[in-house]
């Protein structure tokens, strides 16, 4: 971060010219708890990934007669009430979790830089008809909407991800649309202008890879914040159904005998939080790394 | 300033509007009425019942006379406690609601700053690592995971504080407020730290030193108020997330709440219930965002400045 014992890898690389990729990995490699949060991240979707072949149990797999047992060698983090392998259970959900997450985020960077792009591009009043709109959507209370959307709709996975791909675009176009409006005044894009680019090569050619940095900076933190909101209304009941599972949903599980078997409550807690920790770390540091000069909130 | 209210307070007003025709539709559109899970009626008896809560009109019928009804604080009687208005229900369960916010407020807003301002006075050190540290994990823990550790812990295995209720037993009201407050103390504790940072770096508070005044003046006098800004336009999305945060501390610790009452609603599919909840609760927080805006307005200039010169 503010480290500078190492300036050997800048100084070598100098004479070929950085990118600004090449710089801002340099910087996020020196951030140890970014490379943590990286880490970590990485494990945790190979596992999720790979959990048909990793975990000797069937998610559904039940062994009454063991009941609810706490971590043994068998089962590393114990067993539920029904005898279903904690681990292979919080693996299972993972999968959920994660995947709501990075789908419901991918929705909402779609539309958001999409939208963002377009207001910031166009400008005039085309931008304060655009940008008065978000204002409006941006006050609406959106956690009680998605209730009742959940309520109203069933709770079905797509509408999940709808729902909360359409609460997180707001800022992403406000970023992406100050970004624009900025980009936008620089000679390089009025040269592409001149040169005669319709607006669309404009726009993917020029102005998508230079708002790049912050885009990705603000997905690595919206992610977290989706995964909450997804792990909020599994827990209210609203959310993931079973036979599906997600962390949320085993936190929820768990509270209702944590008194007995506290391991239903602690280990999915663990894996949620551990996983938000390590990617609000990986945001920060990309945001340190990519944008320096961004004030750290 | 005034300016700046009056058209901020109009703008309020589309935003409250959209809410109620969507929420209205919505609930409306949802397929399977609330009766329809019970056992099957005669059809006389259907059509009473359909009348009694206006169903048998005309859909934009509907809609005219629910506005006209909630212009006059009727929010039409609840399905699922037949012989309740859905207004009283909610008065019912707004003091307790407003109570418990109330409390987590305080904790956010105590903890927070004073957990900001202190790593601000030092950064970089031990005194700046350990309260941020612990924001962070404020920020990760989630609400619904907090409630039951805290509970597990505290609750069960100390058995030093009761585990549910509220006003029912001496230092019921602990575990909640801390519950639903701390997540937003973590928030506050960043934005405060980041706030002074800045303006402890500026000329005047150089000057203030200059001429002498004593450190915790210069901090309390002059840093505070310009270093909390960022906290007081916080304030206003803070509370729209103290109410859903409310959905699940009521949940956990069964506090008879409003938060309770719109998730039981929900489970119910209680459609005017719902209807007027969503309403209420949309409305607050559209009126408490506008109220952090003024705050923030009245203790920063140049944000009025600004907006007498934008528009």
């Amino acid at each position: 971060m503010t480290d500078t014992t190492t300036p050997d890898n800048l100084l070598a690389a100098t004479p070929k010219g950085v990118s600004l990729w090449q710089d801002a990995w340099v910087r996020l490699r020196k951030n140890k708890l970014a490379m943590f949060g990286l880490g970590f991240l990485g494990f945790i979707i190979v596992i999720c990934i790979l959990a048909p072949w990793i975990t000797p149990y069937g998610y559904e797999d039940q062994d009454l007669r063991l009941g609810a047992s706490a971590p043994s060698a068998a089962h590393w983090l114990g067993t539920d009430t029904f005898g279903r392998d904690l681990l292979t259970r919080i693996i299972y959900g993972g999968r959920i979790s994660l995947a709501v997450g990075f789908i419901a985020t991918s929705v909402a960077l779609v539309v958001g830089v999409t939208y963002g792009a377009i207001a910031g591009y166009v400008g005039g009043r085309v931008d304060s008809v655009m940008m008065r709109l978000v204002d409006i959507i941006y006050a609406l209370p959106f956690m009680i909407f998605i209730i009742l959307l959940m309520v109203v709709f069933g709770r079905n996975l797509l509408l999940l991800f709808l729902a909360i791909g359409a609460v997180e675009w707001l800022t992403m176009a406000r970023i992406v649309r100050g970004q624009v409006q900025n980009l936008r005044q620089q000679e390089f894009i009025e040269a592409a202008i001149s040169l005669g680019l319709s607006p669309a090569a404009i726009i993917r050619k020029h102005v998508i890879p230079n708002v790049l940095g912050p885009v990705i900076v603000y997905t690595t933190l919206t992610i977290p914040n989706v995964m909450l909101l997804e792990a909020f209304l599994s827990f209210l009941g609203l959310g993931i159904q079973p036979p599906n599972s997600s962390w949320g949903l085993l936190i929820s599980y768990g509270v209702e005998s944590m008194e007995e078997y506290p391991w239903l409550l602690l280990f999915p807690g663990f894996a949620l939080t551990l996983t938000l920790f390590a990617l609000n770390f990986l945001g920060d540091g990309l945001r340190d790394a990519l944008d320096p000069k961004a004030s750290r909130d | 300033m005034w300016r700046f209210i009056a058209f901020r307070t109009l703008q309020a007003i589309p935003v409250i509007l959209t809410v109620i025709t969507v929420t209205f539709f919505l609930v409306r559109v949802a397929p399977g009425g609330p009766f329809s899970s019970e056992k099957a009626v005669s059809p006389q008896v259907e059509a009473a019942l359909e009348r009694q809560y206006r169903l048998d009109l005309p859909m934009y019928q509907q809609y005219f006379t629910y506005l006209a009804d909630l212009a006059q604080g009727d929010m039409g009687p609840s399905f699922n406690f037949p012989g309740q208005r859905v207004d009283e229900l909610i008065l019912q369960g707004l003091p307790i609601t407003a109570e418990l916010g109330l409390y987590a407020m305080l904790v956010a807003v105590v903890i927070g700053v004073l957990a900001g301002v202190i790593a601000a006075l030092k950064p970089n050190s031990i005194q700046d690592y350990i309260p941020m540290s612990l924001a962070m994990v404020g920020i990760c823990m989630p609400t619904f995971l907090l409630g039951p550790l805290l509970v597990l812990v505290f609750g069960i295995w100390f058995d030093w504080l009761p585990v549910s209720g509220w006003g029912s037993s001496p230092g019921d009201k602990i575990l909640p407020s801390i519950t639903l407050g701390a997540m937003y103390a973590a928030y506050i504790a960043r934005l405060s730290r980041s706030g002074m940072l800045e303006v402890l770096s500026q000329d005047y508070m150089r000057t203030a030193r200059a001429k002498g005044l004593p450190g915790h003046v210069v901090v309390i006098k002059h840093a505070l108020r310009g270093g909390l800004l960022p906290v007081i336009s916080y304030l206003g999305p803070a509370f729209a997330g103290l109410l859903s945060g409310s959905f699940v501390v009521e949940t956990i610790f069964q506090i008879p709440g409003l938060g309770r009452f719109y998730v039981q609603a929900a489970f119910n599919r209680d459609y005017t219930m719902i209807l007027g909840t969503t309403t209420f609760l949309a409305t607050l927080i559209v009126l408490f965002n506008l109220l952090s805006d003024f705050l923030a307005a009245w203790l920063n200039p140049r944000l009025r400045y600004q907006f007498s010169k934008g528009k």
